[in-house]
């Protein structure tokens, strides 16, 4: 074969866009990293592509696996492109799109409030009794009779709940 | 615009100052993983550590970047890590000590979690004052990394801060055990507010923060904690650590000793 890949011309852009929608998180296989907010920007740069990604926590392990699967995704369409981290603005779980929400529903895991209805974020300037996260929905029953087993779950962006009507632990994306 | 060298000096230090405060309490609290007083606390802290080392890489590879700038061999996150002895870290002392308090010669101690938890919201009660003052800083990348901390330390502070409250307001015993964990680590914090070349010269530049002026800030947040928490701010006074400025507890380089000792006996080593 002696095609030698070009980078994409502008309209193209939206083809790229469409390839890395089957970048999924490594974590969260239901979810694509665009849905996250983790995938950024697709751009050209000096007629080389780049693909602008952002971590979700400071020391996310998934950074690495992902910055490989976009590249082994191009790859495998003959394209080859520079994955840059970025870190401002700092990402945020408000990014999420409402189909990731739903999905991750489905999943088993309850999505996170936005910033705006949650008190969790920059609690220091609020009195103490107004700490608490809102009330959080039991992704299997929908009940709100819930409560938190644990600030942490099993990764950094996840809290431990339990439903007190299904009895069914699962777990909350923490608003971020 | 090329920095002087002196000036570089102090602005990589100050770098090197907020990522080994980082590294060393992450590698300190991971002591408990697979060794948790319960489970999810056990995934808490390992949690929190994975935090704080990926803080400490961000601004380990912001100041490899910083140095291999016109340097004839590129400095790297690693190198800063794992192959710096104990007197080149500038981590405040508090963040090094085991987790027990203070023992005779030759005694053992098993760890103590009230210690833990003390430390941890004496740490976090400032970090989510200075982080949030750095989303400022002129350093447009530690700008960065300030405004993602910034957001893991909240959870770390609310995490310390529920457990301190429910070790003071617990049972004779845990009070106790918080109370004396509060006495052995409070005078620690004193090295907070003592000024630095490294500190004066970020404020100067506007890059950083001295820790000094967040006090009156960090006084309401702990009292507030400690008095919902039955515990008593014991006084002031005594040694002031200088852990910043390198001058360590003997605890540090046992610490080093563990976390640096693969990387130096294999230093190619890759997986």
């Amino acid at each position: 074969m002696n095609t030698i890949a070009q980078p994409p011309v502008a309209s193209d852009l939206q083809d790229v866009w469409a390839l890395l929608e089957t970048v999924t998180d490594p974590e969260i296989p239901v979810v694509s990293i665009r849905e996250l907010g983790i995938l950024r920007d697709i751009r050209r740069r000096h007629g080389e592509l780049e693909i602008v990604i952002t971590p979700t926590y400071s020391g996310c392990p998934a950074m690495g696996q992902i910055e490989d699967d976009v590249r082994a995704t191009l790859q495998a369409h003959s394209l080859t492109a520079r994955v840059v981290t970025q870190l401002a603005p700092a990402w945020t779980t408000d990014w999420m799109t409402d189909s990731a929400r739903t999905r991750l529903r489905e999943y088993g895991i309850a999505p996170p409030h936005t910033l705006a209805a949650s008190n969790v974020v920059r609690f220091t300037t609020k009195p103490i009794a107004q700490h608490a996260i809102p009330a959080v929905a039991c992704p299997r029953c929908d009940s709100e009779n819930t409560t938190e087993t644990s600030h942490f779950g099993s990764t950094a962006c996840k809290a431990l709940y339990r439903c007190l009507d299904c009895m069914e632990p699962f777990d909350l994306f923490k608003p971020h | 615009m090329a920095a002087t060298g002196q000036a570089m000096n102090a602005h990589t230090d100050y770098l090197l100052h907020l990522a080994d405060n980082a590294l060393v309490l992450g590698q300190r609290n991971a002591e408990w993983c697979g060794h948790g007083p319960i489970l999810e606390e056990d995934i808490a802290l390992a949690n929190m550590s994975l935090d704080l080392i990926g803080q400490a890489r961000l601004l380990y590879q912001h100041v490899a970047t910083l140095m291999s700038d016109g340097a004839t061999e590129a400095v790297t996150e690693d190198a800063l890590a794992y192959f710096r002895d104990a007197a080149e870290f500038r981590n405040y002392t508090l963040l090094e000590l085991p987790h027990h308090g203070a023992l005779a010669p030759g005694a053992a101690a098993e760890r103590d979690y009230a210690t833990t938890i003390v430390r941890n919201f004496l740490y976090s009660a400032l970090m989510v004052l200075l982080w949030e003052a750095l989303q400022g800083s002129k350093d447009t990348q530690l700008a960065a990394i300030a405004a993602k901390s910034l957001k893991e330390v909240h959870y770390h502070l609310r995490h310390s801060r529920d457990w301190l409250v429910r070790l003071g307001d617990g049972t004779a015993e845990s009070h106790t055990k918080a109370q004396a964990a509060l006495n052995h680590l409070m005078p620690y914090t004193q090295e907070f507010w003592t000024p630095s070349a490294m500190e004066t010269a970020a404020t100067q530049n506007a890059t950083g923060v001295a820790a000094a002026t967040l006090q009156d800030a960090w006084n309401s947040l702990v009292d507030d904690a400690l008095l919902e928490a039955t515990l008593a701010r014991p006084p002031a006074g005594g040694y002031i650590p200088q852990g910043k400025n390198g001058l360590h507890s003997e605890h540090l380089s046992y610490l080093l000793g563990e976390m640096q000792g693969l990387a130096r006996q294999h230093p190619e080593a890759t997986w």
